[in-house]
């Protein structure tokens, strides 16, 4: 995605830039080239590539009176003479759909304590696009289904007074209920799910908490501000961000159990003859590995290493053993299963 | 982003071409434009011209500028002028509350890493242009973020807010076997972090969903704009979750290890010792398949006492796994050429 951002630009893109700069600027008389360029999300230089291609335009006529004035040389800008375009265009469809679609999704989620805002903001904002946005409730986003709605109210709340908290937390990868204290940094919605991002005492580390494996979670009256140390994950590849020194596993798996390889984050991905995939991925925990295993059934397997392949083995036998199957009959019988992850089993490391 | 010396004169031609048609009360026509218009001199022809300025015209409408198109003369029609109606270009004046503008800000940039994010961070720039109150969505302390990792996702969403007939390649769930479908796509939604299309299945001759990640390579367009009516009062969330629940929910009698099986435990309905080892819960469930998932995880820590579907089910899972070591003989072990 951020690849695109980096190819050139099309001329309806900057064009489109600039027509929303001339206003921007015009309210904003002085203010410097850096907050410009951060705000439109371009470097300083394209700012002034934008100012000095301004400077060209305006009026008809050509005549010194009639171009857009633009002055930039202290390193502040300072805008005139652009009366006709001192307004913003309205939103295109995109732009209207986007903002809207956003608000409610969030006017959804149960709980949230700024509904009252969402509520009036989605109705100025519907107002004020009109025709733009009439398509907008056919395109909808569940980030929430209220499965942590008193979590989500605590967290929130802890964040924003700065408060430490004590969680009782579910780690289903390795299926162990723990405690621990955590100084919260931000609470975020990712693929449909409230994590609460913090240090975590326990494990003097940065740790994501998935709320709705929150068994119990206590503001604490101690000051929850984080150590200054504390980096807040990049979360643009997924929320599980392997470290280079964990451990290869190399599965294969068969089309009904692709998923996999866009569910977790990968090294590498090869298809194989059969339709299937050979995946390969790091990990410093295997046991959520073992897990995932076990739930394919026929339909992945563990390549390497052949220590996974045989607890996997070995824990699907004591398993079987408990139902009195006798598993050399079975096997024969095992088809694919096509399973698709409504359970998410995620690793929280 | 470096921008070529012809790709400045163009934008300089469509940034002067706004202004004067936003500058002149009365509609111009294409003589005018050309004169008031100092790029457009340069064309070597009337034709190159008029290629030109058909070319910027579509440019501008599709960048939303209102461009109207209206007789020169009330009574000789044949000669059409231009002009962009100020009243319809402009953004309404709206002002926004300081916690609505930080809900704004939380609603665009929940589109960062989204195939929308330009168009999100642009909405939120216009919003704010003509104010200057920041929005402050660090008092709100929440983060929702929206993905869109589908390809198909831009095509999908177009044909969707443009009623354009689409055809593409579709793996179907089980077999993951590609056929070509010819849909009327109605809605798009994103539940449980996953993209979904609701469409009039034209091939079927009914409604269905389609996840967005099973569309192989891409979205063909087949027909025109608003070629087609959506039911009114479409919900897609509401038809992909009735999809994705068919059954009602129905008991399991399960034998769970002490000390494991947290997630269940969690939502049974009743809990009792066996003994030190064992404890026996009650929990419903919908989906077999889905539960016998999340069953077969726990490994040898819980075991399926009823109903015999749900047993078998997990029976099978363990079985493959017990065979599909890559010593076995079990068929997925074919890997590829290094």
């Amino acid at each position: 995605m951020n690849a695109r951002k980096q190819s050139t630009e099309t001329a309806t893109e900057r064009l489109s830039r600039l027509l929303t700069m001339v206003p921007w600027l015009l309210n904003r008389q002085g203010v410097e080239i850096e907050e410009v360029a951060r705000e439109f999300g371009v470097m300083p230089a394209q700012v002034e590539a934008d100012l000095a291609l301004l400077f060209l335009c305006g009026t008809p006529g050509g005549y010194h009176g009639d171009l857009i004035e633009a002055e930039w040389e202290s390193g502040r800008v300072f805008l005139g003479n652009a009366d006709t375009i001192k307004r913003p265009l309205r939103l295109g469809v995109d732009e209207a759909v986007a903002l809207i679609v956003g608000l409610r999704a969030l006017a959804a989620v149960p709980g949230i304590g700024e509904r009252d805002a969402v509520v009036r903001a989605l109705a100025k904002l519907e107002a004020a696009t009109g025709s733009a946005s009439t398509g907008s409730s056919r395109i909808q986003v569940v980030i929430d289904e209220g499965t942590s709605k008193e979590a989500l109210a605590l967290a929130q709340e802890a964040l924003v007074s700065r408060r430490r908290v004590h969680l009782r937390y579910l780690v289903p990868g390795r299926d162990e209920s723990t405690e621990r204290d955590v100084d919260p940094m931000r609470v975020i919605n990712f693929d449909a799910q409230w994590y609460l991002e913090g240090w975590c005492h326990r494990a003097e580390d940065v740790r994501l908490f998935r709320l709705d494996r929150v068994e119990s979670l206590t503001i604490l009256d101690q000051d929850g501000t984080p150590p200054s140390n504390a980096e807040p994950r990049d979360l643009d590849s997924g929320v599980f961000t392997p470290h280079p020194d964990d451990q290869l596993v190399r599965l294969a798996l068969t089309p009904g159990a692709a998923w996999v390889s866009d569910y977790y984050p990968t090294e590498s991905v090869e298809p194989t003859k059969g339709g299937g995939l050979v995946v390969t991925l790091r990990t410093s925990d295997t046991a959520w590995l073992r897990r995932l295993m076990w739930r394919l059934g026929s339909a992945a397997a563990v390549l390497e290493p052949p220590e996974l392949a045989f607890e996997v083995q070995q824990g699907a036998l004591e398993a079987l053993q408990a139902y009195g199957a006798s598993p050399g009959s079975a096997a024969s019988s095992a088809t694919a299963d096509a399973t698709t992850p409504t359970g998410s089993t995620s690793p929280n490391r | 982003m470096s921008t070529q010396p012809n790709a400045a004169v163009k934008i300089e031609r469509l940034l002067n071409l706004v202004i004067c048609l936003l500058y002149t009360r009365m509609p111009l026509s294409k003589a005018k434009i050309r004169d008031a218009v100092p790029q457009y001199g340069n064309t070597a022809s009337d034709e190159a011209f008029d290629r030109m300025f058909e070319r910027d015209k579509d440019e501008l409408r599709q960048l939303g500028v209102p461009l109207v198109t209206e007789p020169l003369d009330a009574f000789f029609d044949d000669e059409p002028g231009y002009r962009i109606d100020r009243r319809e270009y402009a953004l309404p004046e709206i002002t926004f509350a300081p916690d609505e503008l930080a809900v704004l800000g939380l609603a665009s940039r929940a589109w960062a890493q989204a195939s929308l994010a330009g168009p999100a961070a642009q909405a939120l720039r216009k919003l704010k242009a003509a104010g200057v109150e920041r929005d402050d969505a660090s008092l709100i302390g929440l983060e929702p973020r929206v993905r869109t990792v589908e390809p198909a996702f831009e095509d999908a969403k177009n044909a969707v807010l443009e009623r354009i007939p689409v055809r593409f390649s579709y793996r179907a769930g089980g077999s993951g076997e590609a056929n070509t479908r010819h849909v009327q796509p109605w809605g798009i939604a994103s539940w449980h972090g996953r993209w979904y299309l609701t469409a009039f299945d034209a091939d079927r001759g009914a409604p269905r969903v389609f996840r967005l990640g099973r569309i192989d390579g891409n979205v063909t367009f087949e027909g025109e704009p608003a070629s087609y009516e959506v039911p009114v009062g479409h919900e897609p969330r509401a038809m992909i979750s009735n999809m994705a629940v068919e059954h009602d929910p129905q008991p399991a009698a399960l034998r769970v290890r002490t000390g494991a099986g947290h997630s269940l435990r969690r939502r049974a309905r009743a809990v009792e010792g066996v003994d030190g080892t064992w404890s026996r819960l009650d929990v419903d469930f919908t989906d077999t398949e889905a539960f016998a998932d999340e069953i077969s995880s726990f490994g040898p820590d819980v075991v399926v006492e009823t109903p015999a579907e749900l047993r078998e089910s997990v029976i099978r899972r363990l079985t493959g796994a017990l065979g599909s070591g890559p010593g076995s003989a079990v068929r997925i072990t074919e890997r590829p050429s290094a």
